[in-house]
């Protein structure tokens, strides 16, 4: 093994970023679940989750303790292997695609080797997470079929057929950011993305000079939304008619799977619209000496959260909170110093605002959630196939003519 | 034994299983699953040539659009197990050797081959070399291509809606 990683030293560091990264990825999984509760809940004018922990923080800790303790049936009919297959693919592809996203520009060194902030920097990134969430229907399809449940089968049938026909819409909204960027490479479409216009407005290909790709970022989200099914289109799953749809039969950790993978694939969504459409990790802040405070901005952030943090806390109506969010107060208040330092105040910049631009995303996501009501089947194709895909392609002939004529 | 060869074995070992099993197995949805097993690894082996491109094009269009077309159908019609038939005797008597013949054959050629199979890695990836190809010396041929498929499409549809 030593003799392995002495020959191929980037095998051990890709593992440790695989590692830390995965750590980073399940722990944001648990709290999107908590996040988008809270959010919920406010929507409707309630609190949300409150009694597990602080405002409920332990909610995520609890609910994974409860999927690990339940009973794990299998149902009489069905087809074993599949059965147990379906929500391995759907979390395990759903994690996988979030090793192709770049999140910073600069290099850190992780035992004396120099590397990027990406685990893996395809040339042809962009295609190779298409191929992976191309796949996630597998996921879907055969848990509705394998239950040996008609709910279950009719949700699976749906969402091959949903997912089927707008992945179609989801892969030619990008082809906009293609034209102007020249490349598949994820890192290098952020690069393609630097510079102002008229020294204010970031060049981001939301707000391109060439062609501002709005239509396609319309498109690009209507498409992702559609294709991790969720509301308004999550007639894969739609209560009032299939019980749950293609995951009625499972329960306990296979449920909790499932759970996780979707929201695996929301995080992979914004990811990728942050990067092709909101400049990935570029500041909105132009590069120049009157602007060189906006680098203290993340330690800016973090302080501010980590004081209020401290002020909340300390009168906290339980004494485990009392202790623990001033706790958690006093440590964003160190990070902020830690990013402070110069050495690390440069490698923080791109993190910052790319983990800022994923966050607003995931917001909207939520927030679409719980505002519009679910799309009635046959709408639901209508609008894929007669509205997104010609707005697609209308958008791709416009981009391209755009870039002819910027040439 | 260098590590390419090493991955180039397990991926070539994984789509013959694949096959294999794609034949073995009695319900259709097991051997379309095999089937997928065999394009993946068909894509592993591509990217270990450094066609970074066709082995994501190979996932998207034959993994990831065709074979979910195919499972699609078979959840659709709700196919069950197949029967097992016995062997035909055209098959035990003429398509065993034949089979033996066809895999002497490739091996024979195989083994004659003098040109290195593995292709030269291109440095900015062969995306590009592809586009030019397609689009520029092909574009005829190309296009041609997508409309056969488009009349294809249409002529599934006449078919469709025959009976009304």
């Amino acid at each position: 093994m030593n003799e392995l990683f002495a020959r191929y030293p980037i095998l051990l560091v890709s593992l440790v970023k695989v590692a830390v990264l995965l750590f980073v990825l399940l722990t944001s999984l648990a709290y999107m679940v908590w996040f988008e509760r809270k959010v919920a809940a406010h929507i409707q004018s309630r609190i949300g989750p409150y009694r597990v922990g602080p405002h409920g923080l332990l909610q995520p800790a609890a609910d994974g303790l409860k999927f690990l303790m339940k009973e794990d049936p299998t149902p009489e009919g069905a087809d074993r292997f599949v059965y147990s297959l379906a929500p391995f693919l759907t979390l395990s592809l759903a994690i996988t695609t979030i090793a192709l996203i770049p999140f910073g520009p600069s290099t850190i060194r992780i035992f004396g080797q120099d590397t990027p902030l990406v685990i893996a920097n395809v040339n042809v990134g962009l295609l190779i997470i298409f191929a992976i969430t191309s796949m996630g229907v597998y996921g879907v399809a055969l848990a509705g079929w394998s239950s040996d449940n008609k709910y279950s089968l009719l949700g699976g049938l749906r969402s091959s057929a949903q997912m089927i026909s707008y992945e179609l819409s989801l892969t030619m909204s990008v082809v906009g950011v293609l034209l102007l960027a020249g490349t598949f490479n994820l890192s290098d479409i952020v690069r393609a993305q630097d510079g102002f216009s008229w020294h204010f407005l970031p060049r981001w290909n939301l707000l391109s000079p060439t062609l501002p790709q709005l239509l396609g970022f319309f498109c690009y989200f209507t498409a992702a939304v559609a294709e991790t099914n969720r509301l308004p289109f999550d007639l894969a799953e739609a209560e009032s008619e299939l019980v749950a749809g293609y995951h009625t039969e499972y329960a306990s950790f296979r449920f909790a799977m499932f759970f996780m993978g979707e929201y695996a694939a929301m995080i992979t969504v914004a990811c990728l619209a942050a990067i092709l459409f909101f400049g990935g990790w570029l500041s909105p802040f132009p590069q120049v000496p009157a602007f060189a405070w906006t680098h203290y901005l993340p330690t800016a952030f973090f302080a501010a959260a980590g004081i209020a943090l401290v002020i909340h806390g300390v009168r906290y109506i339980t004494a485990l909170g009392r202790v623990v969010l001033p706790a958690w107060g006093l440590v964003l208040c160190a990070l902020a110093f830690i990013c402070s330092r110069p050495g690390v105040i440069e490698v923080v910049q791109g993190p910052f605002w790319f983990l800022m631009k994923v966050f607003i995303v995931l917001f909207v996501y939520v927030w679409v959630r719980w505002t519009l009501p679910r799309f009635r089947y046959d709408q639901l194709m209508a609008i894929g196939w007669k509205v997104l895909l010609p707005l697609t392609l209308l958008n791709v002939v416009l981009t391209s003519l755009a870039v002819v004529a910027h040439k | 034994m260098t590590a390419q060869m090493a991955i180039f074995l397990v991926l070539a070992a994984v789509a013959i299983a694949g096959a294999i099993n794609l034949i073995l197995q009695r319900h259709p949805i097991h051997s379309a699953l095999s089937l997928v097993v065999v394009m993946a690894a068909l894509a592993g082996l591509y990217l270990l040539l450094d066609a970074e491109f066709v082995a994501a094009i190979q996932i998207i269009v034959y993994a990831g659009a065709i074979m979910v077309l195919f499972i699609f159908v078979i959840m659709l019609l709700n196919a069950g197990v197949e029967e097992r038939t016995n062997m035909s005797h055209i098959a035990s008597y003429a398509g065993i050797p034949l089979a033996a013949l066809l895999l002497l054959e490739l091996a024979y050629r195989v083994a004659r081959a003098s040109a290195p199979l593995v292709a030269q890695p291109t440095p900015e990836g062969a995306t590009r070399q592809l586009s030019l190809l397609l689009f520029r010396n092909f574009a005829f041929p190309f296009e041609l291509t997508s409309i056969l498929i488009l009349i294809g499409m249409v002529g599934a549809l006449v078919l469709a809606k025959r009976d009304e």
